[in-house]
């Protein structure tokens, strides 16, 4: 985890993945439109975009939830496909919109992930504690049942799911979508902390503009299926280059 | 014992017809509209059941096993498109489904003919047509429904379980993993009926077969002697059947990249 110190692209210049030229459709309607981006290793890199921009699109081609039409798509050098994807999917994680919770316990969800992988020995006590803290959930979450959780802890108890794996890279789609303000903004600053603790690459979905505004590093304005414009997060958020981005940011303000 | 079973005239036949009259008068006057869907099937019902009163009095006569194989072979192909037409809902799908239906049907049915045929009843010849037909067709029954119920359960199943078929496929879950509970559901679904049937039988239900048989004039005990071998094989049958299909149904949801094919996704 010595990756901690990386906190953006200039300290890391090689992406942590690399589209080039990407197409994506579901049933006949175009989705990703000849996208071509670089996505930064290390740091907080934040999706922006009206709704059908393809933002989630774009995710879940990056653990290959989906593969695109056409085009490629690399990660550290190596393009996705060449990947053994089981291999792919434990090392670049992904947090749902909705949570799913599996029966049981929380540590049983947890267990869940462990048991997934080539680990033979069930997920310890200690590491159990260790991950409900990275997600700055007491203790005592371990043993209650995830399904009774509320959605902010849900949300919570998927994203300790998702570490199990240890992964290098967390993809997020609009975590924060279905939870109250409130409980989103918490969960933002455990987001950003945790990046900062374990140097993790999040890369996030968002359609709260606050949340590109108080946690990212990198953002990336996408609409219809194209990149309006990718950049440094102060640079974008505060002066963005396109007129396309200035208006979304405005119209965006009272979110 | 030995009673010889009371002739039903095509006279007779025609009263027992009138029985329809009931059912049709009845949806007549609750307005249930069913009144032609009465009247065809039990037109289709009649045709069907003459035509193969014919056929087996022809297929016993000639007596050979090459056609007791074709006959065989026949009834698995229609208990295939039955049990596929269901639920397939494009003919895409049904190419998908056909196959996967076809082969379950076929495996769970034969493996239990074959051992009840050569190890319990000692069928002479082997392919002796009296013993085969009825008793694979009893199987077939099974085996079609248990695949139609395990292949539309599993699709409800992925559909309604796709949020977290998908969050395990994200965790690195192989599609047998991230499948294993709507497998679970679908195959438990599928074998309810035979499991069931079996808890039942003799208190709610006296089975058509043993019925026929003690009607025909057989020992009731031995009537229920065959009961039991034909309950034990239609279990068997059933869970060949569902455990098949579900398995083979199962790797269509998925892509060989691990991914949920889109047409899940509604």
């Amino acid at each position: 985890m010595n990756r901690a110190l990386a906190t953006g692209p200039r300290d890391s210049p090689e992406p942590a993945f690399r589209l080039h030229e990407v197409r994506q459709e579901r049933s006949g309607k175009l989705l990703l439109d000849g996208l071509t981006l670089d996505l930064p290793r290390g740091g907080f890199t934040a999706l922006i975009g009206p709704s059908g921009a393809g933002k989630t699109s774009l995710l879940r081609l990056l653990n290959r939830l989906d593969d695109p039409v056409s085009g490629t798509v690399e990660f550290l050098g190596q393009p996705l496909t060449e990947v053994p994807v089981r291999a792919l999917r434990r090392r670049v994680g992904f947090v749902f919109q909705a949570p799913v919770m599996f029966a049981g316990t929380v540590r049983a969800n947890l267990g869940v992930a462990q048991r997934l992988g080539d680990a033979a020995e069930p997920l310890a006590d200690g590491e159990v504690a260790r991950l409900l803290e990275l997600v700055e959930l007491d203790a005592g979450f371990a043993d209650r049942i995830a399904a009774d959780l509320s959605g902010g802890e849900k949300q919570r108890v998927a994203l300790a799911r998702a570490l199990v794996t240890q992964p290098e890279v967390l993809l997020l789609d609009e975590p924060t979508a279905a939870l109250d303000p409130e409980v989103a903004d918490r969960l933002v600053h455990t987001l950003a902390h945790l990046r900062e603790t374990t140097g993790l690459t999040m890369i996030v979905v968002t359609h709260r503009l606050r949340e590109a505004r108080v946690a990212a590093t990198w953002v990336v304005m996408l609409e219809a299926g194209r990149v309006v414009e990718a950049g440094e997060a102060t640079q974008v958020m505060q002066r963005p280059a396109q007129p396309r981005t200035r208006e979304f940011l405005a119209a965006g303000e009272d979110h | 014992m030995d009673a010889h079973p009371i002739d039903i005239s095509w006279l007779d036949l025609i009263f027992a017809a009138a029985l329809i009259l009931v059912a049709i008068a009845l949806s007549a006057y609750q307005k249930l509209g069913l009144e032609k869907q009465i009247v065809l099937g039990a037109l289709r019902a009649t045709v069907q059941l003459i035509a193969v009163g014919y056929l087996l009095v022809w297929v016993f006569t000639t007596d050979r096993w090459w056609i007791v194989l074709a006959v065989l072979a026949l009834m698995v192909v229609v208990a295939t498109v039955t049990a596929a037409r269901r639920q397939g809902k494009t003919a895409r799908d049904r190419a998908t489904v056909f196959p996967i239906a076809g082969f379950a049907i076929l495996a769970g049915a034969a493996l239990t003919l074959v051992y009840v045929s050569t190890v319990i009843v000692h069928v002479q010849p082997w392919y002796s047509p009296r013993y085969l037909i009825p008793l694979f067709g009893m199987i077939l029954a099974n085996a079609m429904n248990a695949a139609a119920l395990a292949l539309e359960r599993l699709q409800s199943e992925m559909e309604s379980r796709r949020g977290e078929v998908e969050a395990l496929l994200a965790l690195g879950a192989t599609p047998g993993q991230a499948a294993a509970e709507p497998m679970r559901r679908a195959t438990i679904a599928a074998m309810i009926p035979a499991v069931n049937a079996l808890a039942v039988v003799g208190i709610v239900s006296l089975p058509g077969m043993m019925t026929g048989q003690i009607l025909a004039g057989a020992d009731p005990t031995l009537a229920v002697r065959y009961q039991l071998v034909v309950m034990f094989m239609l279990t068997a049958a059933n869970a060949i059947t569902a455990a098949l299909a579900v398995a083979l149904y199962r790797r269509t949801f998925f892509t060989p990249a691990a991914q949920l094919r889109v047409r899940v996704a509604v």
